[in-house]
């Protein structure tokens, strides 16, 4: 060991002694140790959804997408399934994307720091924290019931998007937030109303970070089970039509990708092995897919903020 | 066009040079009254939901507790709400189910959890902090029905291979599902907390020649605790709060738990599973609302203490 030190430059001379030697270890074990524990939990999991995703691509095909579902669900493809979602993701998002993103402009831009507002912000946490399976019975109890909706698509995409509320508030506020205070102060400077300087500044140098929430609002939507089970998604609904007009959603319960999984996997037994894990791959694809643009949108437009 | 407006602020001498505050139209005046108001009404929206979800719940749910007897339901572990002649319903049964499930997910995820926040805020930096953030991110993304499928079919050989026991689908299973979907949770928040001590505390450290294992359990531990410890409970509360996963992963059998690889049942699955076959008013769809109104309550109160806690952090 001390011949080959003797040949190393002055400086590195300097690091190698036992106490520095021992501190470097130290510092290399604390390294492997915390990055074990990243890795045991992020590793496995890759190796998990890859699994998923092997079983279930060589069944995947454009029929299996675009035919409906037969016999049950199992057979046949997928398509009423998927429209149902996109049914449910989209009205959801209508009401969801406005009422949050007012709401975080409220809690940023208007309300005072008092009691009340820490009392609103209390119960955004609170929301985002109420399990989903209570904004199901929730969604049973006021609109499916209360309001008379019924089981119907309507009550099912209402519930989602009182769910999901907190995920867009939370992300809109944030990027509202980070807009600078001396933008705002220059508009005001210049005569303009509160309104309008949220209009015309505010908004716009914020819609990054209110465009990733709504998209994540999306993919949150496109998974969830509970709730929808229990207000206006069906586990089969026979379609004949293969358009994207299945269903009237005032009226018709619809299929969903996420309830299809659940359905197929626990209760029809009868169905191809190869079939939930299909459908798994589609739900997870498209989530995984929708998150992904979320975070690129993100990346693209924080490269592109010049403050 | 905003964009470039703001990067430019209008110099005084403008200010100075514009006519006198113009008139605007009485719609334009109009109009923001009412978006104002809009934002307002939105504003409180949050107040109102978590009133509404209260109340819609224990609406469907009050009439039965006329006939319920707290301690029976509470305690009671003779859960047979079918039955005919003699329906009982006592959740005790449930209630140990979702405590020990949830205990076990925490016992493996608080560790992991913590440990990777760790690493993602101290010892990795650039390339690799960004793509383990945005895995984590993707992590927790995937819907928990798609977790509970994995459960059923990837994880339950497994653990009957590996522990050489009778049934996959236990509370192990549940637990292990439980700790995957809330670490990444546990762990964007622990980072939260861990960005948020000062550099200062890091630079002194290192000037009196601490290494970074000694920073993280000398200085960043105690002064992050806070933050951590909020961390971990939003974790418990996504685990009780926890649906689908715990349906199709634990076994579904109403039992106080012997050991980790018993089947058991939670509360959430309960409600999930049995209020299709219950039909409206009935006291068995009554005691599925009391039984809503009570997770409603154990995840407020756990949600509630998180905030605070988080809260304090930031007053210091």
């Amino acid at each position: 060991m001390s011949a080959a030190t003797s040949n190393l430059p002055a400086t590195r001379l300097f690091t190698e002694t036992p106490f520095v030697r021992k501190k470097q270890r130290r510092e290399l074990i604390a390294q492997c140790f915390f990055g074990g524990m990243a890795a045991a939990m992020v590793i496995p999991l890759i190796l998990i959804v890859g699994y998923v995703v092997v079983q279930g691509a060589p069944s995947l095909s454009w029929e299996f997408l675009t035919t409906n579902p037969r016999l049950g669900g199992i057979r046949g493809g997928i398509w009423s399934a998927l429209v149902g979602t996109i049914y449910i993701v989209t009205i959801s998002l209508c009401v969801s994307a406005p009422i949050g993103v007012l709401s975080a402009v409220y809690l940023n831009e208007y309300a005072k720091d008092n009691w009340f507002t820490r009392i609103v912000n209390l119960a955004v946490v609170n929301l985002a924290g109420v399990p989903s399976i209570v904004h199901g019975l929730f969604g049973l109890g006021a609109f499916v019931y209360a309001a008379g909706m019924g089981k119907s698509i309507v009550s099912a995409s209402l519930t989602l998007s009182i769910m999901t509320l907190p995920v867009i508030i939370a992300s809109t506020k944030e990027a509202l937030s980070a807009v600078p205070m001396t933008f705002r102060e220059a508009c005001w400077n210049v005569g303009a109303t509160r309104w309008q300087t949220i209009r015309r500044i505010v908004l716009p140098n914020s819609i990054s970070g209110i465009l990733t929430g709504v998209i994540l609002q999306v993919s949150r939507t496109a998974g969830e089970t509970a709730p929808v089970m229990l207000t206006g998604v069906a586990t089969f609904k026979a379609v004949e039509s293969t358009g994207l007009f299945l269903y009237n959603p005032i009226t018709d319960q619809c299929m969903a990708l996420s309830m299809h999984l659940y359905y197929i996997a626990t209760q029809a037994s009868n169905a191809a092995p190869s079939l939930p894990f299909a459908i798994a791959t589609v739900l997870l694809c498209a989530v995984l897919a929708v998150n992904a643009t979320a975070i690129g949108v993100r990346a693209y437009l924080r490269s592109r903020k010049k403050w | 066009m905003p964009i470039i407006a703001t990067q430019d602020p209008t110099p005084a001498g403008a200010v100075v040079g514009t006519p006198a505050k113009q008139q605007r139209g009485q719609a334009e005046v109009f109009g923001e009254r009412i978006i104002e108001a809009l934002i307002y009404l939105c504003g409180f929206s949050a107040i109102i939901f978590v009133f509404g979800i209260f109340f819609f719940v224990f609406r469907e749910g009050a009439p039965f507790l006329a006939k319920l007897k707290v301690g029976e339901f509470l305690f009671s572990t003779e859960w047979f709400p079918t039955s005919q002649t003699q329906a009982k319903y006592g959740v005790g049964a449930l209630i140990v189910g979702t405590l020990s499930v949830t205990m076990l997910a925490m016992v493996i995820a608080v560790p992991f959890g913590l440990g990777a926040a760790i690493f993602v805020s101290e010892f990795c930096k650039g390339k690799v902090k960004e793509t383990l953030k945005v895995v984590i991110e993707l992590l927790a993304a995937i819907p928990s029905v798609v977790w509970g499928f994995i459960g059923l079919t990837v994880m339950s050989p497994i653990i009957i291979n590996t522990f050489h026991v009778p049934i996959g689908v236990n509370m192990f299973n549940g637990a292990m599902l439980l700790a995957l979907m809330s670490v990444p949770i546990m762990v964007s928040i622990g980072e939260d907390a861990l960005k948020a001590v000062p550099d200062t505390y890091r630079e002194a450290s290192l000037a009196l020649g601490a290494t970074k294992w000694q920073i993280v359990y000398r200085v960043l531990l105690p002064a992050a605790k806070n933050g951590l410890l909020a961390a971990v409970l939003l974790g418990v509360g996504r685990a009780i709060g926890e649906t689908m996963a715990v349906l199709m992963a634990t076994g579904h059998s109403v039992r106080i738990p012997d050991s980790i690889f018993d089947p058991v049942r939670t509360l959430t699955a309960t409600i999930a599973a049995e209020l299709g076959e219950t039909s409206k008013g009935s006291d068995h769809y009554q005691v599925l609302f009391l039984i809503g109104i009570l997770l409603f309550s154990i995840t407020f109160v756990v949600n509630l203490t998180a905030d605070l806690i988080v809260k304090g952090v930031k007053k210091k």
